[in-house]
């Protein structure tokens, strides 16, 4: 017997205005003989409530695009734009400032700050932003209790599990109006359960208007994706529709 | 067989019709594999020549009601308590074609592999949104409880088959560069290596 699941609801097709942008992006490191192309002409734009997966082998430049994207590190070609912006075009203060209030980065492993509480990793931000402490503050609580933290807001990096500290770097991530999730292996350094955990809350962040882009080498957490981006050599070589448009289930039950 | 297993396991719980028995493997199981009312008639009626079942007279709007009989809930008891046999795996379409594919003339094994990727992928993404539904209410009954293994069933071997396939690439990959490097004059054993090595990515 050959399994038939009914299709689920498909999401929303993308109508807003992409958070972000990649047009044409190559990064080369070296030149002459040496020259490695990292990044060969990559286009992918990323849309409010929207979750990119983007997988491939190593090698494949999965890290380069998401380092670019989050402008930690400058592209030999082409054009990266945030919220309609070029970032090029910005100088490091104006790059700095965008980062901080539109990108919300989550590393493997977490990059919480030690000597910091939850609640003050998730403020710093926005205080380092000009928000009053008090109010910074108080917006990382309700982002805490939104997402059932709230127990651990006052503990420290090293009194929590790393799926706790995970969501709570998905909360930094997002805190204040920054609307873009760029995450790198953010499951790697978790069992399945936990590493579940954290790519619901991720979901469920994009499903309330974020747009992520996770790198990931793990089929199950690129998975709960909207969309799953193949990278090899450089290049986007195939990606899964967003919509149930390509979708393999048949509708409904079997009759 | 399971469907056999399957329809004892419901009447296990008290005599049933046939298409009520139907109804009730489709919603245990997420209609994952579903089942026409013929089949349920032709599992019971061999059930009721083996003396697993018997019929059990009629309910009020006159269906056919089956029981299970004694010797129906010693081969249930059976059933669960022996692992499903794995020495003998059926068949695989995939495994055969890329077997097939390998050195297949024309044939570009690593775009073989990444249709079957993204199709795989799709799939997984496909039963991920359903947990997902599933899993926003905690499971009350145990046909949510049992739609949500099955489920999780079809995402695991979803995952191992796209990880495999990773693996297949990779593998080839590492052939191909292996057999790359061979120097040109190389020695008998040498030679014997590379034929071994034949399976090579085409790329």
């Amino acid at each position: 017997m050959s399994p038939h699941v009914p299709s689920p609801a498909a999401p929303p097709l993308p109508v807003d205005a992409p958070v972000l942008e990649l047009r044409d992006l190559t990064r080369t490191h070296g030149t002459g003989i040496a020259e490695v192309h990292a990044l060969r002409g990559i286009n992918l734009a990323v849309h409010p409530g929207e979750l990119v997966a983007v997988m491939g082998p190593s090698g494949s430049g999965k890290s380069t695009l998401l380092t670019l994207a989050g402008g930690l590190d400058t592209a030999t070609g082409g054009q990266i734009i945030i919220e309609g912006q070029d970032i090029s075009t910005l100088g490091r203060k104006g790059l700095a400032a965008l980062r901080r209030r539109s990108v919300g980065y989550v590393f493997q492993d977490y990059n919480l700050i030690p000597a910091l509480t939850a609640a003050e990793n998730i403020a710093l931000p926005r205080e380092l932003d000009g928000v009053s402490v008090r109010k910074a503050r108080k917006e990382a609580r309700a982002s805490l209790e939104e997402m059932n933290l709230l127990d651990v807001a006052d503990r420290f990096p090293d009194e929590m599990s790393g799926g706790q500290q995970q969501r709570v770097a998905i909360a930094r991530a997002l805190v204040g109006d920054r609307r873009l999730v760029l995450a790198d292996e953010p499951t790697g350094a978790l069992d399945s359960e936990t590493g579940e955990a954290v790519l619901a809350l991720l979901r469920n962040r994009c499903d309330q208007g974020a747009a992520g882009v996770m790198v990931t080498h793990e089929p199950r957490y690129a998975a709960w994706a909207d969309r799953v981006v193949f990278l090899r050599d450089g290049s986007i070589v195939d990606q899964t529709l967003s919509a149930g448009a390509d979708s393999l289930l048949v509708a409904g039950s079997a009759e | 067989m399971s469907i056999r297993h399957g329809l004892l396991a419901l009447l296990e719980r008290g005599p049933r019709y046939g298409s009520q028995l139907r109804t009730e493997f489709e919603s245990r199981t997420g209609s994952t594999w579903p089942l026409n009312v013929g089949q349920v008639y032709t599992t019971l009626s061999r059930l009721e020549r083996d003396g697993l079942v018997v019929q059990d007279g009629e309910d009020d709007q006159g269906h056919a009601l089956y029981s299970i009989s004694d010797d129906g809930r010693t081969e249930l008891r059976a059933w669960f308590e022996t692992p499903v046999d794995r020495s003998s795996p059926p068949r695989d379409e995939l495994a055969i074609k890329l077997a097939m594919a390998v050195g297949a003339p024309g044939v570009d094994i690593r775009a073989v592999i990444q249709s079957q990727r993204h199709h795989t992928v799709k799939a997984m993404q496909d039963y991920t949104r359903l947990k997902a539904q599933a899993l926003t209410d905690v499971p009350a009954n145990r046909d949510e409880v049992a739609w949500l293994l099955v489920l999780e069933q079809l995402i695991f071997q979803a995952e191992a088959e796209a990880r495999w396939l990773d693996h297949c690439e990779s593998r080839l990959v590492r052939l191909a560069e292996a057999a790359a490097t061979e120097p040109e004059a190389s020695t008998p054993s040498r030679a014997a290596a590379r034929t071994t090595s034949r399976p090579r990515a085409r790329r």
